[in-house]
């Protein structure tokens, strides 16, 4: 998205300033705002950046590498989620249920495990509940004219818990197959398996929301639903699609939890579907739809791992950490309507000068 | 693009005889003729209430004639939805210009209709040839001379009028046979509105029927061959618009004495 125009006017604006009358100040007018936005733009990537210096820093253990395989295991059910949360999101829904639809899911999959001792059967008992949920929000949402995505969801938040605890009997059920322990927990040196998972499902996305024509289908309903209806984009099917691929997401992030605890249990994934939306908001996402990016998505994840990692390091109060995840997301979301503001300049001095 | 088809002026590229549309007791249409030529800018007037939105609708596929027929260089044809009608050739813009504000023009162009390869999948599941579809609006831009200061900004970025010239652009780009234009010139101040009146007498030279829906008389004046006039649902008058008879469109607006 960077422009062009910005690199060129950036440089040339400063001198600009001490050249001549008349121009310079108006040059200079233009420049900044780009200027702005181009920081703005790579703001949670910065963001990230001084929070894993400040985490070295403070911390002579952070940097190693025992740690940070750690905090990428940590971090991989957030990152997982927060990929498909991005999609919803960008077409100005939300999904609520993803956290619960992560312990119906582990819970389904211990509960095959238990029949029947197959490794793919857990992995696809776990994908199918998720998928299904998913399903089943996208066409209630879709076909039974919901005002919001926000009620479906938040009422699957409620159903898919109850499933879980009501399959379980409300306890754990130990076991699982060894290649779901091998994704959950396993490394390959340092590095999580799960991280390579995450590394595969951003690519995924990245590719999906950069280059497939379905991506830019999400991209073009979340920007304008009406346009997209008169442009022949099959809408609802976009809309479905967004919270299918979030529950599969789940099912995902259900093998990898799953996997890493040796069981399933309906305590699973609780408030995770709010960490998922926060590492995408951090992330620079905009609740209006049509804006969002795969890369600060993870970001945002990582953040929040890196935080909670850092301040677990440090020694930190445990109930101050909610609080500075708290305070970050403020800061990205204040970063998020600064940027907005200095867009809508841009558009005035545009006009200006057309 | 298609190289723009050009057939004798004598038919028309759109042709519209005794529409009629009726909601409930209400006639919104009542037997209305509109025809169109290539290369021509029809001015479609009329006041709030007349017709005009209706018979605009019924042309692209959102609403369907009670009675009447539709015809495209002579032949009839039915434009049963939007998308019908775009495969027809008729291109819109609307009053709202259906832009997608956080999208490049590029991608505003090609929303709906991507380049893609390869063939063999289904759509959705193809790769877009982004710089193709890059390419292609750079040339249709720079054809009609619509200045974008940033092709890799999104429209949303841009002023109303460089973001009216896009919509305009993106219905040339596509339009075969018809373009119709829904009051183009309403949201714009006054050195917006010339450069979007100048780009609507460049269409002409694309070889497409340009029909406009517009209030603004000084408008309609400068760029408009025909004026046909629309009053309850039926066409009232007929005439080319020229400084001398501004009066006279005006009451059959309005339905004076005149």
């Amino acid at each position: 998205m960077a422009s062009d125009a910005a690199e060129r006017d950036a440089p040339s604006g400063a001198p600009a300033v001490s050249r001549g009358p008349g121009s310079p100040s108006r040059r200079r007018d233009r420049a900044l705002p780009r200027v702005g936005l181009r920081a703005l733009r790579v703001g949670p990537g910065l963001m990230l950046l001084i929070v894993v210096l400040a985490a070295a820093a403070l911390s002579p253990v952070f940097l190693t590498t025992r740690n940070l395989g750690n905090v990428l295991s940590q971090t991989a059910v957030i990152a997982i989620l927060a990929l498909a949360q991005l999609l919803v999101i960008v077409t100005r829904g939300i999904d609520l249920s993803v956290g619960s639809t992560l312990a119906l899911a582990a819970v389904v999959g211990a509960l095959v495990f238990e029949s029947v001792p197959s490794g793919a059967g857990a992995i696809l008992a776990m994908l199918a509940t998720g998928t299904a949920v998913g399903l089943v929000n996208g066409a209630v949402l879709v076909w039974g004219r919901l005002p919001h995505p926000f009620i479906m969801t938040l009422a699957m938040l409620s159903i898919a818990r109850g499933l879980a605890l009501w399959l379980s009997g409300g306890q754990p059920i130990s076991g699982m197959p060894e290649v779901v322990q091998t994704v959950g927990g396993g490394t390959i040196g340092w590095l999580p398996y799960s991280a390579f998972l995450v590394a595969g499902l951003a690519l995924v996305t990245l590719l999906l929301t950069r280059s497939m024509v379905w991506g830019r289908w999400i991209f073009a309903v979340g920007g304008n639903p009406d346009a997209a209806r008169r442009a022949a984009i099959p809408v609802n099917a976009v809309l479905i699609s967004v919270y299918v691929l979030s529950g599969l997401a789940a099912g995902i992030a259900a093998i990898v939890n799953a996997g890493r605890l040796n069981g399933g249990s309906p305590t699973f994934g609780e408030l995770a579907e709010l960490d998922a939306i926060a590492a995408v908001v951090i992330g620079g996402a905009s609740f209006h739809g049509g804006r969002g990016h795969v890369g600060n998505a993870l970001v945002g994840a990582l953040m929040i791992g890196v935080i909670r990692n850092a301040m677990n390091l440090l020694d930190v109060n445990a109930f101050l950490q909610p609080i500075v995840i708290g305070i970050v997301i403020v800061i990205a979301v204040e970063l998020d309507v600064v940027r907005e503001r200095l867009e809508e300049r841009l558009r005035v001095l545009q006009a200006a000068r057309s | 693009m298609t190289a723009p088809i050009r057939t004798a002026p004598s038919v028309f590229a759109l042709s519209v005889r005794g529409a009629t549309k009726r909601f409930g007791a209400v006639v919104a249409l009542d037997g209305v003729d509109l025809h169109a030529r290539r290369g021509e800018v029809v001015a479609l007037l009329g006041d709030n209430g007349a017709g005009k939105s209706t018979l605009i609708k019924c042309i692209t596929g959102v609403l369907r004639l009670d009675a009447g027929t539709v015809e495209m260089d002579g032949r009839p044809v039915d434009a049963g939805s939007p998308a019908a009608a775009r495969a027809l050739g008729i291109e819109t813009v609307y009053q709202d210009l259906a832009l997608f504000d956080n999208l490049d023009p590029a991608a505003n162009f090609y929303a709906g209709r991507e380049m893609t390869v390869p063939r063999w999948l289904p759509r959705g599941l193809r790769l877009v040839r982004r710089r193709a579809m890059a390419q292609a609006t750079e040339n249709v831009l720079r054809r009609l001379a619509v200045g974008v200061p940033d092709l890799g900004a999104a429209v949303g970025l841009m002023s109303g009028g460089q973001r009216q010239a896009i919509a305009v652009a993106r219905a040339a780009a596509f339009a075969t046979n018809v373009v119709i234009l829904d009051e183009p010139t309403a949201a714009l101040g006054v050195r917006e509105s010339r450069h979007v009146l100048d780009l609507i007498l460049r269409l002409r030279t694309e070889g497409v029927a340009v029909i406009v829906v517009s209030h603004a008389m000084d408008h309609v004046m400068e760029i408009a061959d025909r004026a046909v006039v629309m009053r309850r649902g039926r066409t009232v008058g007929e005439l080319v618009p020229r400084p001398e008879n501004r009066e006279q469109i005006v009451s059959l607006i309005v339905g004076g004495a005149g």
